[in-house]
């Protein structure tokens, strides 16, 4: 009979260790960048250190000359071959879209932007040989900050006339979903309360582990591209439509990839170029970027100014909300670009029930790296300006935070709730997890000790900052995609394969880059088909064998890939029943299946999934009309988003004679309904508050005035590691999802999305003291110090920056060299 | 990340070293434990035809006592620094300031002859050196000269060591039974100090009797604090009296701003942080 391990008990709910981190830990494993193929060629390019140049002349005679180079390319060169990245979502009819080639002919938008490529023998000559590439540039004025940017003073691009991209606006009382934030605002200006405030949401940079590698192999009759993308399928589909290459002649395969964070949810320059010069030299090719080009010229995220306007009751009873964003496309519209702050736009109301709201952004073209999704993407923009108004609110009000946001949310029995938004929340109870975050917490007597330290004048005062958010995720209901103009589905496609051994193989249309799918999956399919874990196999990311995908992003994986994946098991045990029936010589009617086995109804008789699997292999002995074989797939497209929330809090310490800031304690109780790993979901927590609190803290891309990235390497741009942040406590209320079979809820995103305004409000409120009512982030201690001592005189931070490595040193700086100005 | 081409040279004697660098002079550049050189390289902010290890030169490393001062051999690593007996004895305040430096990696690649010849105003040894009166030991075709601390420092990222010379070891003048703080401001663990204040404070009796103090990244090189530990003697190790002299810390400074802070900020902290050094060094 067939060898397979003996079942255990129920998986799901099991802290598994992760199957795949054997591999992935050790790194003994396949990546894009240890690919070493015959006669593989090397990509190194030339970029512009010029934010907004022409380029007038391009001299690449002495990098053809140096030792081992084959071939340099223009953009001239490749434009027939290079295709174009592409912005999946218009997000308005009448948005201005600049065009964007992977390399530019004549002009470039930004500073990093490539120009040229050089293909050498190794990797190091052709770095080597970048720099003997002269190009001449006529720098032309640089469109940077954004607010003036929105003004038109300069144009990121001459040619389109305008820098303002699209304005888009959802209006409850327009919409029907609700009333009139004007009239609201009118109404409170008379008898109620307005909080107005303007929040800045910095840029950032997703600074994923492994940067960004594509090799391409254009000598099968398949062209095959390696990359580390999270978007192994939507990338096949982008060089298609672009390059006229089709469909059915590329094969794209994300190996194991370093992470993303929505920061590899792109379709890159550079994996253009990659696969126009390879089939330009007709042999394999490989780039790899450097940290700092990677820094530079990868998608950075957030980069928003938020204008919000809150109405509310003398009681703290919300009664409209306005928000108007300006959002920083950079330099070119990404793939998803501007449809990051609207996907924002359904969230500002949060887990409140406000009764009236509008919404209205404006995307802008700026002479700066380009903008896209970065974990969280548009959610913890919203939750972070509403969670810092209802603290505001709650000081307007004179009572607690947490009373205040209790007077307004939904309730636990008023779920499944339409919101102002017009999203359905299908569940949630924020009583719950609110009461049980308070109670670890030890809420107040922190608020005790906060009101000692104050009486006292101590030198360090403490703050407690709360964080009730929800969020919408598992991307996505496509007919809503579709009626946002978004240019795919938001399906996923999921099959299982009954191997004759009775091993199963599953394949998912997902494609993980450290989440741990293959654990979680094995997991799923362990308990649903009734096999052990051990015998399953999650195959992903190759669209020759997982040939359906819409990928990983936006917290999908399990709502939406798990989903599909139940369907095409119980698509499998379906098929499997009337095979069974027959073997077991009874109706099928009279066929039970449990824990991986049919049985006939009032005997002991039955027969194991593992043992039809091979019975169909074998098809000796199969019902008349029945075809051999069990396996099954399934496409599932969800009905509705899908609604984690939790209830945050954070005890920060200032100490304001430095400004600097200590955490003291950071509770979160999420709900994000039943759990499929505590282990998995306790890294994805754990992690998702480093990033969020590390916008809160420490993380900003900096440019310079002539539009230089100044925060260019990990000593200016200040990631966090473990010596930074604190032991959490993570703990969970369950509320089931009603919108999936498993009753799962996303938490990719959940601590970053959650974790950013805890932070901030935590800070806030330990100098509220001092008049302080909001400080800029990144919190730094210089800005801590100048808001507490504002009063006193002292100017605000600048932004303005200099490097660690300066010119005095004869260390140039940030600057790029690979222009051939240096060296 | 791939450096500029180079030729590696690889001496195990203080000679060889030196006639290597006679003939490639200004083309070369000596590796120590690498920790600033390689990110350099990489980035290709610099490009030397040669590279001179330092690393086979065994005479170079380790730590002895001659008199009255410790001899750290400028190889000897930052880990064998911090968790040797002698300069915990003899020399706390690099015990206290090796404490902070960088992270475990870096402590045991990095050496500390090589972190103060780089002579980074934001590195962690030079203040520390500077106020315990350190003397540097450098070798050249004509023998060896010693440079006191004070003459050490030239400017950022420059040293008395000429072009053809070598930083052999250091000379640390016995601080026995001195009490010793590195207070290190940062805002993530492995940042280089946005200020810092090295303190070494002999007491008797709860009044302070003589105090060493050097100031990190207020300037373009380490900066000694005569102001603050002329002020400091004769004083109790008082908050209040400590605080009066540590406010004249900023005397002499020209600190920088960047993205961390803007100048005046950073004077604030070295007062604040020369208050809090001293204070801890004293055992206050």
């Amino acid at each position: 009979m067939t060898a397979t391990a003996e079942k255990p008990d129920l998986e799901i709910g099991r802290e598994r260790r992760r199957k795949e981190d054997q591999r992935l830990i050790t790194g003994r494993t396949r990546w894009t960048d240890n690919l070493a193929l015959p006669g593989m060629l090397h990509l190194a390019m030339v970029r512009s250190p010029f934010a907004h140049a022409t380029i007038t002349g391009i001299d690449t005679e002495a990098a053809k000359q140096a030792p081992n180079v084959v071939a340099v390319f223009t953009g001239a060169d490749l434009a027939d071959y290079a295709g174009a990245c592409i912005n999946a979502w218009a997000i308005t009819p009448d948005q201005v879209t600049p065009p964007h080639a992977p390399m530019p002919t004549d002009r470039v938008a930004f500073a990093g932007e490539t120009v040229a490529v050089v293909v050498a023998r190794s990797a190091a000559e052709a770095r080597d040989a970048a720099e003997l590439v002269d190009v001449e540039y006529a720098e032309l004025p640089a469109a940077l900050d954004l607010k003036e940017a929105a003004a038109d003073t300069v144009l990121a691009h001459p040619d389109l006339g305008t820098n303002k991209s699209a304005y888009w606006v959802f209006d409850s009382g327009e919409a029907g979903t609700g009333g009139s934030a004007d009239e609201a605002i009118e109404k409170a200006r008379g008898d109620g309360i307005v909080i107005e405030r303007e929040y800045r949401q910095q840029r950032l940079i997703p600074a994923f582990m492994e940067p960004r590698s594509t090799v391409v192999d254009p000598t099968g009759e398949q062209i095959t591209v390696w990359s580390a993308t999270q978007i192994p399928h939507i990338l096949r589909f982008a060089i298609a439509a672009t390059t006229g290459v089709p469909e059915s002649k590329i094969r794209v395969i994300a190996p194991d990839v370093g992470g993303g964070f929505g920061g590899k949810l792109q379709q890159t320059p550079e994996e253009m170029i990659t696969f126009a010069v390879a089939r330009k030299v007709g042999r394999p090719v490989k780039y790899t970027e450097t940290r700092s080009e990677s820094l530079m010229t990868a998608h950075h995220g957030r980069d928003q100014w938020q204008k919000l306007t809150l109405a509310a009751e003398k009681d703290g009873t919300v009664t409209g909300l306005k928000v108007e964003l300006t959002a920083d496309l950079g330099a070119y519209i990404a793939i998803v670009g501007g449809g990051v702050p609207v996907l924002g736009a359904f969230m500002f109301n949060a887990i409140y029930k406000f009764p009236a709201y509008h919404f209205a952004c404006q995307t802008v073209l700026t002479n700066k790296t380009w903008t896209d999704a970065y974990r969280g993407a548009g959610r913890p923009e919203a939750t972070y300006a509403i969670e810092r108004l209802m603290d505001e609110l709650a000081v307007e009000v004179g009572v607690d935070p947490l009373e205040i946001r209790e007077k307004n949310w939904i309730k636990h029995e008023e779920f499944p709730f339409t919101t102002v938004a017009g999203l359905e929340y299908d569940s949630g109870n924020y009583e719950a997890a609110t009461a049980k975050a308070k109670e670890a917490f030890g809420y107040d007597a922190l608020r005790a000790e906060q009101e000692e330290r104050r009486a006292s004048g101590d030198r360090i005062q403490l703050g407690i900052g709360i964080s009730t958010f929800t969020e919408m995720c598992g991307l996505a209901p496509s007919r809503v995609l579709g009626s946002l103009n978004y240019g795919a589905g938001g399906w996923e496609h999921a099959s299982v394969r009954m191997l004759a051994t009775g091993k199963v193989e599953v394949v998912t249309g997902a494609s993980a880059h450290g989440q741990g799918h293959e654990t979680a999956f094995s997991q799923i399919v362990a308990d649903r088909l009734g096999v052990a874990f051990e015998d399953v196999e999650v195959l992903h990311g190759d669209t020759q064998i997982s040939h359906k995908g819409l990928d990983t992003y936006g917290s999908r994986s399990l709502v939406v890939g798990g989903e599909a994946l139940v369907k095409a098991v119980d698509k499998v045990i379906e098929k499997a029943r009337p095979i069974a029936a027959h073997l077991l010589e009874a109706d099928v009617d009279d066929i039970e299946f449990s824990a991986g086995r049919f049985g006939v109804r009032g005997t002991d008789q039955g027969l194991a999934i593992g043992e039809i699997a091979t019975a169909a292999f074998a098809a000796h002995n199969l019902p008349d009309g029945v075809e051999p074989s069990i396996d099954s797939e399934a496409t599932y497209d969800p009905v509705n988003f899908n609604y984690p929330h939790g209830t945050h809090l954070c005890a920060m310490e200032v100490d304001t004679e430095t400004g600097g800031v200590l955490m003291r304690k950071y509770v979160c109780v999420d709900d994000i309904g039943n759990i499929i790993n505590p282990m998995i979901v306790e890294g994805q927590v754990h992690g998702g508050l480093a990033q969020g609190i590390a916008q809160a803290l420490w993380e900003e891309a900096v440019y310079d005035d002539s539009g230089t990235l100044v925060s260019g390497s990990f000593v200016d741009y200040l990631l966090p590691t473990a010596a930074d942040t604190i032991n959490f406590e993570v703990d969970h209320t369950t509320t089931a999802s009603t919108t999936n079979t498993l009753g799962t809820k996303g938490v990719g995103e959940a601590g970053t999305i959650a974790s950013t305004p805890a932070v901030v409000n935590a800070i806030v409120d330990a100098v509220r003291s001092f008049g302080v009512n909001d400080i800029q982030m990144p919190c730094t201690p210089e800005r801590v110090w100048r808001a507490i001592h504002a009063h006193d005189g002292d100017a605000p931070t600048e932004g303005a920056a200099a490097p660690h490595f300066t010119e005095e040193t004869g260390m140039q700086g940030q600057t790029d060299r690979t222009d051939g100005a240096g060296a | 990340m791939i450096p500029v081409q180079f030729d590696y040279l690889a001496p195990s004697s203080v000679e060889e070293a030196l006639a290597a660098l006679a003939e490639h002079g200004d083309d070369a550049k000596i590796i120590a434990g690498g920790q600033s050189l390689l990110p350099v390289l990489r980035m290709r902010l610099n490009a030397p035809e040669v590279v001179i290890d330092l690393g086979g030169i065994a005479g170079l490393r380790g730590i002895r006592e001659d008199g009255d001062a410790l001899v750290i051999g400028a190889m000897t690593t930052h880990h064998d620094v911090l968790t040797d007996a002698l300069v915990k004895e003899h020399a706390l305040l690099l015990t206290r300031a090796e404490h902070q430096l960088a992270d475990a990696q870096i402590r045991h690649r990095g050496t500390f002859g090589g972190a103060l010849a780089h002579a980074d105003p934001a590195g962690d040894l030079g203040a520390p050196a500077l106020a315990l009166g350190a003397e540097f030991v450098i070798a050249g075709a004509g023998g060896t000269r010693t440079v006191a601390a004070a003459d050490f420092f030239v400017d950022l990222f420059e040293t008395a060591i000429g072009d053809d010379e070598l930083l052999t070891e250091v000379r640390v003048p016995k601080h026995t039974g001195w009490g010793a703080h590195y207070e290190k401001f940062v805002r993530v663990a492995h940042q280089w100090p946005i200020v810092a204040v090295a303190a070494a404070v002999k007491s008797d009796g709860g009044t302070i009797t003589e105090a060493r103090v050097g100031l990190t990244n207020m300037g373009s090189t380490p900066i000694r604090a005569h102001a603050v530990e002329e002020a400091l003697v004769g004083q109790p190790a008082t908050e209040d009296a400590v605080a009066a002299a540590a406010a004249r810390a900023t005397e002499g400074t020209n600190p920088p701003s960047d993205l961390n802070g803007a100048a005046d900020y950073r004077s604030h902290l070295a007062q604040v942080l020369t208050r809090r050094a001293v204070l801890a060094a004293a055992g206050a």
